[in-house]
Order: C-alpha cells, then sequence, then structure tokens
C-alpha cells in the first residue's frame, strides 16, 4: 500500500473536476468539430452553447451525486490547468465488479501527443486500485483507429464485435467491445508499480 | 388477407396490463433462478404496487420502449414478458429483453415464438437495422432459442458476472434486419409458400 501514490496526475496531465467558468466556453468550441464528435460518441452531432454545456455539467454531477454509477473528470494540462478533454468511467455494477471507460481529447493540436495513453494509465488505476473493479470495457466503433490503438496498446482485447451498429459517414461500421481483466492490467503494469514492490518498498 | 402481427405458432404477444403484469413480477421475483438468469441485477423483492408504479411510467415511454406480455395462443393465462429497447433509431439499434415467469412454462417453445414475433416487429414494422441481446454463458436454454430466432453470437464479454464467488461470461448475440429477411424466405421456400 502506498497512500501517498497519486491517483490523479501523471507526466503531463492531471484529472480534475468540472470548472463552471471557464469549461463550458471551451468544451461549446468543441462541440463544432465533426470529428471530434464523431470521435466521443454514437449520439448525433448537436451544436451545443455554453449555457447548455453547464445544465449538462449539473446534470452529470446530479448522477454522480444519486445513481453512484459514474465517475466524470476533466483532463487538465498540469502545467497551467488548461482543459484539454474529459474522461468517464461510468455504468458501474458494483455487484459484478464492471465498468465502462471512455475519454475524449478535444482540441486537435493536443491528439498524437500521448495524453490518451496517461490519461487512459490513470483510469486503469483508479478503476482497479480505488474502486477495486474486476474489469473494464470500452466501445468503440471500427472508424476509430486512433481510440483502438490507445485501448489495445493499454492491454484491452476485442471480445464482442457487433456486426453493422454503427451508421455513420454514409455506411455501416461494427461496433467493438473491448476488455480487460485486472489480473490482465496487473500483470503488465510497470514493475516499479506492482503492489509486491510496493509493498517491500512501504 | 389477414395479416396478424402479433399472433405466432405458440403464443400472442398483448398489451402489457400494469396491474396483472406487476402481480406476476412479484411472484417471478421470488424465483432466483429466473431472476438470476434474467439480469445481473442482486434481486429485489419489490411490492407489487411499487412495480405497478414503474411498469405505468415505463409503458408512458412509448417512442423508445415497446413492451409486451406474452400469453399462449388462445390463453388467459400470462406466462411472460418480452419488451425491444430502441438504443438509437439514428442507427437502427435495439436491444430485446425477454422472460417466460412461469417454470411449468419453460422448455415449450414459448420463448423462441414470442422472440420471433418480437424480431418480425422490430424489422417489419419499425424497420430497424439490427437486434442486440446479452445472455450469460450459464444459460445454455435461452442461448439455444436465441439461435433458433436466427441470432448469432458476437462475442462475450469475459468474466462480466460474479455468483456464488464464480465468474461467468456474459454472450452478445445480434441479428441483422437482412438476416431475418433471408431467413423468412428459407421458411416460406421450405413450406411451399
Amino acid at each position: 500500500m502506498n497512500i501517498t501514490q497519486s491517483l490523479f496526475e501523471s507526466e503531463h496531465i492531471c484529472l480534475g473536476p468540472i470548472n463552471y467558468d471557464k469549461d463550458p466556453e471551451i468544451e461549446a468550441r468543441w462541440s463544432e468539430d465533426a470529428d471530434y464528435l464523431l470521435m466521443v460518441g454514437l449520439e448525433p452531432a448537436r451544436l451545443t452553447s455554453p449555457a447548455q454545456i453547464k445544465k449538462k455539467y449539473e446534470a452529470i454531477e446530479k448522477r454522480q451525486e444519486e445513481d453512484k454509477d459514474l465517475f466524470f473528470f476533466t483532463i487538465r494540462m498540469r502545467a497551467d490547468d488548461r482543459l484539454i478533454g474529459f474522461a468517464r468511467l461510468e455504468w458501474i455494477d458494483w455487484s459484478n465488479g464492471c465498468g465502462y471507460v471512455s475519454l475524449g481529447i478535444g482540441d486537435p493540436n493536443d491528439r498524437n501527443r500521448g495524453y490518451g495513453t496517461e490519461t487512459l494509465r490513470l483510469l486503469l488505476r483508479f478503476a482497479f486500485d480505488e474502486l477495486n473493479l474486476h474489469r473494464l470495457t470500452a466501445l468503440i466503433p471500427e472508424y476509430n483507429a486512433a481510440g483502438l490503438r490507445l485501448f489495445t496498446k493499454a492491454g484491452f482485447v476485442e471480445e464482442v464485435r457487433r456486426r453493422q451498429a454503427v451508421n455513420r459517414l454514409g455506411r455501416r461500421w461494427d461496433l467493438l467491445h473491448l476488455g480487460i481483466l485486472r489480473d490482465e492490467w496487473e500483470a503488465q503494469r510497470a514493475p516499479n508499480e506492482s503492489t509486491r514492490e510496493r509493498l517491500t518498498s512501504f | 388477407m389477414m395479416n396478424d402481427l402479433f399472433r405466432g405458432e405458440l403464443t400472442r404477444l398483448a398489451a402489457v396490463d400494469a396491474e396483472k403484469m406487476s402481480k406476476a413480477w412479484e411472484r417471478w421475483n421470488r424465483d432466483v433462478l429466473f431472476r438470476r438468469l434474467l439480469d445481473n441485477e442482486p434481486p429485489t423483492l419489490w411490492s407489487a404496487k411499487k412495480i405497478q408504479q414503474w411498469i405505468e411510467k415505463e409503458l408512458e415511454r412509448g417512442d423508445q420502449r415497446f413492451s409486451f406480455s406474452i400469453y399462449p395462443l388462445d390463453s388467459e393465462r400470462l406466462i411472460g414478458f418480452v419488451e425491444l429497447n430502441v438504443a438509437s433509431w439514428q442507427h437502427g439499434n435495439a436491444w430485446v429483453g425477454i422472460g417466460i415467469g412461469e417454470r411449468e412454462d419453460w422448455n415449450k417453445g414459448y420463448g423462441t415464438d414470442a422472440m420471433r414475433l418480437v424480431l418480425r416487429y422490430a424489422f417489419d414494422e419499425l424497420d430497424l437495422y439490427r437486434v442486440s441481446l446479452g445472455v450469460f454463458a450459464y444459460n445454455p436454454r435461452a442461448i439455444r432459442s436465441y439461435q433458433k430466432a436466427g441470432f448469432v453470437i458476437e462475442g462475450r464479454e469475459r468474466g462480466a458476472l460474479l455468483r456464488d464467488g464464480e465468474r461467468s461470461d456474459v454472450l452478445v448475440m445480434g441479428i441483422l434486419h437482412s438476416e431475418w429477411e433471408a431467413q423468412q424466405g428459407a421458411m416460406q421456400e421450405a413450406s411451399g409458400g
């Protein structure tokens, strides 16, 4: 056990709360980016004003409080607390130890810099070390090559292929369920992070 | 031509009567095997009153959710339920859930027959593109029934269930509109229609 281990910071980024003063303006800009919307969800693209986004944040926090099946994070740069994206652990099924994970990096200039990988590493540690879950699932349409790479690199494997479940860009695409089990995550985490190492160094 | 959407070979689908259905659910919920085959939540013994409130609320969500009672053909005995939840009209996707609550009615083909009716409704009436379902690996009887109705296994979420200290997989199955059409054609040919 290492109770001083940071759950929310990694090298360049950190997980943080919603900032109601600053974040709605930034997310409203992202809602105009069709590529971003294509990658982060299966909902129809929808232009969203800062005021609507504030309401959405309120609904998210209400759900966190009442349903206890959601952990919502903003992704921010450690250096200046700038918002770069969002991450969720949700639909948590406590009695079976399962949950779903998703994340998105909003600005194209912040993509392909390893921030998603850093975020996912924090989310996995939070899900397995803090929430004590047994497994996590990510739902990724087959056209999202960057998402598939991100999760595969982190140790997720394809478990389900819902054929032609996504209707986008004028054609049908499969929807993949990628999964990772707790022991798979334990086996591939860095040696200096392993439970045994941490126990002996405590 | 008589084209009854809601009558099959063994069963018929009927509207949900909230009072009748809630009394049935109150009883079915006490059958732990039924509950453990049905879903991944810890069974809760809700009162008929509470269940009725839920059913009435759910029935108002008519644009996303299509709920039916299952009766044997020409009988007034409520034996189960089936419901279609449209996850997205944009993608033409729905999930289906079905249960035969009365144990004496298991293994009689009622579930398969009712599933065929609801698939016909999903594809012919709602014009959906595909229908999905989740089923537990320890429920081979249901898996066979879904396969008979035309579903194929699309994968398994490993160890997604923990019961009596043992992990089991959850299978995801799916059927496409085109597969269902092909199956209808083949059945008609076989019957010389």
